[in-house]
């Protein structure tokens, strides 16, 4: 669509950019001014340039958070996009079934996070858990309050549990534009399922897809609340995420410089993740309109 | 629809998801001794009582409350203002207009644990602490940019000869925008309405942080208990369940619209 160069639409945009600025632009110096200063109490402050990011960035357990952070988000995603594919491919195309399936489907989406975070509590406990007891009662010693590895799994469970139904939505969103047409053009050229699949299915869905996977890339990546109320971070430090690293920095140990320092960090990370998927979405869309 | 043999995947998917909140729910209806003493896929005794405690105990149902205000206030808001702005993005070039497009996307994506301590000082220190409006305006924060591109997706599914029609049949921008565009895209508001109650909805980390006893969301109530006096496992079960039950409720009016909703009205 050709848009017209109209500088009074400024005006329009006014309202969003105050409202913004003051939950976003103000935060954001307080941050900044932190990460550069030692501050003892509200009089006695000192300069201190770069040093907190020094320390940060040189910082064993951040490290370790990192690494467990990418192999968790990772994990995420590799779980979470195919499946959802799959399950998106199976949902009807009409008929009740449809309403019932969107319902149904995105129910997980709307459970507040430390609800789904109590819901796993429950669900995987040995004792009054369905999960755990059936899991235990297989043989396999699960437990995860106390085995790093099973809190790990349990953990992602969780999270493909709750966030699968997003990518499915997507993707079916995606799938629904497809007219019937190629279908029935695909069956008269004797295409196989797999080639119906990948040469109209696929392309379709994946501008939704690139939203998709960059959603639940960002989202995984400021995991906190599901695991502060499964786990705490632990046993040891097995579910300790980034934000939850932080947030222990911020107000556990009121670190307040290096905290400011690792959060500035942090959000640079999400902001070049950002503009890469700013880009790629905006480049779809251009191809899509031509 | 007919049966088909696809169609049991998307069962055995379905069931996975409905099992722990059935779980949930299971437990809410139970007593607290059924619920330690054996596991029983259906509760012996069904019984109210849990329930009755939170609807009965102003300490549990002020949280419902209070969480309803703030999200009703955000959502307000945030339609608000992302109306003219996604009007504006989807017919205007401005100067500067992409990159205040891509700054707003960025809030999306900053992590609220960033913004944890300059927020609880910033609204402290204006005395808005513990109160509604605060959490409403730090949900802002996400819910906005939101808003913004939801609706601009939508906008420009409109095709501007409306708008053109419009102004030549002498209607000013005011009037136009308020009868004839948003009656247009009203599916889309419900759907962005939809999306920032939902987002706001399940937010804890900063309602929690803003809020302390007047304004306390029910989610926080509920983290509090569990620390506090042990752990009441039905009444816990039946507060989580009651929490389920707005969005479940919510998303009932815009199920045909949700899918459109999740790709930002761009498919």
């Amino acid at each position: 669509m050709n848009k017209i160069t109209n500088n009074k639409a400024w005006f329009l945009v006014l309202p969003v950019f105050f409202i913004v600025a003051i939950s976003a632009i103000i935060p954001l110096m307080t941050v900044v001014n932190y990460s550069v200063q030692d501050i003892f109490d509200p009089q006695t402050r000192f300069f201190v340039g770069t040093e907190w990011f020094e320390q940060v960035l040189a910082d064993r357990r951040l490290h370790d958070a990192l690494i467990r952070q990418i192999v968790y988000t990772m994990s995420v995603l590799f779980i979470e996009v195919p499946l959802g594919i799959a399950v998106a491919l199976t949902l009807p195309r009409n008929g009740w079934g449809v309403s019932a399936s969107m319902v149904l489907l995105a129910l997980p989406l709307l459970i507040p996070w430390n609800v789904v975070g109590t819901i796993w509590q429950i669900f995987g406990r040995a004792d009054i858990g369905l999960g755990g007891y059936v899991i235990n009662l297989m043989g396999i010693d699960y437990n995860y309050a106390q085995n790093p590895m099973d809190a790990w799994l349990t953990v992602l469970v969780m999270d493909v549990w709750h966030w699968t139904s997003l990518i499915v939505l997507l993707c079916y969103a995606g799938l629904r534009s497809i007219p019937d047409a190629y279908y029935q053009a695909a069956k008269i050229d004797g295409a196989s399922r797999w080639a119906v699949f990948r040469f109209i299915q696929l392309p379709k869905m994946q501008s939704v897809l690139v939203i998709g996977v960059l959603l639940r890339f960002m989202d995984s990546f400021m995991i906190y609340t599901e695991p502060f109320v499964l786990t705490g971070g632990g046993p040891g430090n097995a579910t300790t995420f980034l934000s939850q690293f932080l947030t222990r920095m911020a107000v556990g140990q009121f670190d307040l410089g290096p905290a400011a320092a690792f959060s500035l960090v942090y959000f640079l990370i999400i902001l070049l993740v950002c503009w890469v998927f700013y880009t790629v979405v905006m480049n779809a869309g251009k191809q899509g309109e031509q | 629809m007919q049966f088909q043999k696809r169609h049991i995947g998307l069962l055995l998917y379905i069931l996975f998801l409905l099992l722990p909140i059935y779980w949930l729910f299971n437990m809410s209806i139970k007593t607290n001794t059924e619920i330690l003493g054996a596991m029983t896929l259906f509760p012996d005794n069904p019984t109210l009582a849990n329930y009755a405690t939170i609807l009965t105990d102003p300490a549990w149902y002020t949280g419902y409350i209070n969480s309803m205000i703030y999200v009703g206030i955000n959502v307000v808001i945030s339609l608000l203002v992302a109306l003219p702005a996604a009007y504006a993005f989807s017919r205007f070039n401005f100067t500067g207009d992409k990159h205040l497009f891509f700054w707003l996307l960025t809030n999306r994506m900053a992590p609220p644990a960033v913004f944890l301590l300059p927020f609880f000082q910033l609204y402290s220190s204006v005395g808005l602490f513990d109160t509604h409006i605060a959490v409403a305006l730090a949900h802002c924060l996400f819910n906005v940019p939101l808003a913004v591109w939801i609706l601009e997706g939508f906008m420009s599914g409109i095709p501007k000869e409306i708008d053109e029609t419009a102004y030549v049949d002498g209607y000013s921008f005011p009037r136009f925008f308020t009868t004839i565009f948003i009656p247009l895209i009203r599916s889309g508001i419900g759907v962005t309405a939809f999306f920032c109650f939902m987002f706001s909805w399940v937010e804890l980390l900063l309602a929690r942080t803003l809020t302390s006893v007047e304004a306390k969301p029910i989610a926080a109530t509920m983290t509090r208990t569990v620390s506090a006096s042990g752990l009441d496992w039905g009444v816990l079960a039946a507060a989580g369940v009651l929490t389920i039950v707005p969005g479940a409720l919510v998303i009932w009016f815009v199920r045909n619209y949700i899918a459109k909703g999740f790709a930002m009205g761009r498919v």
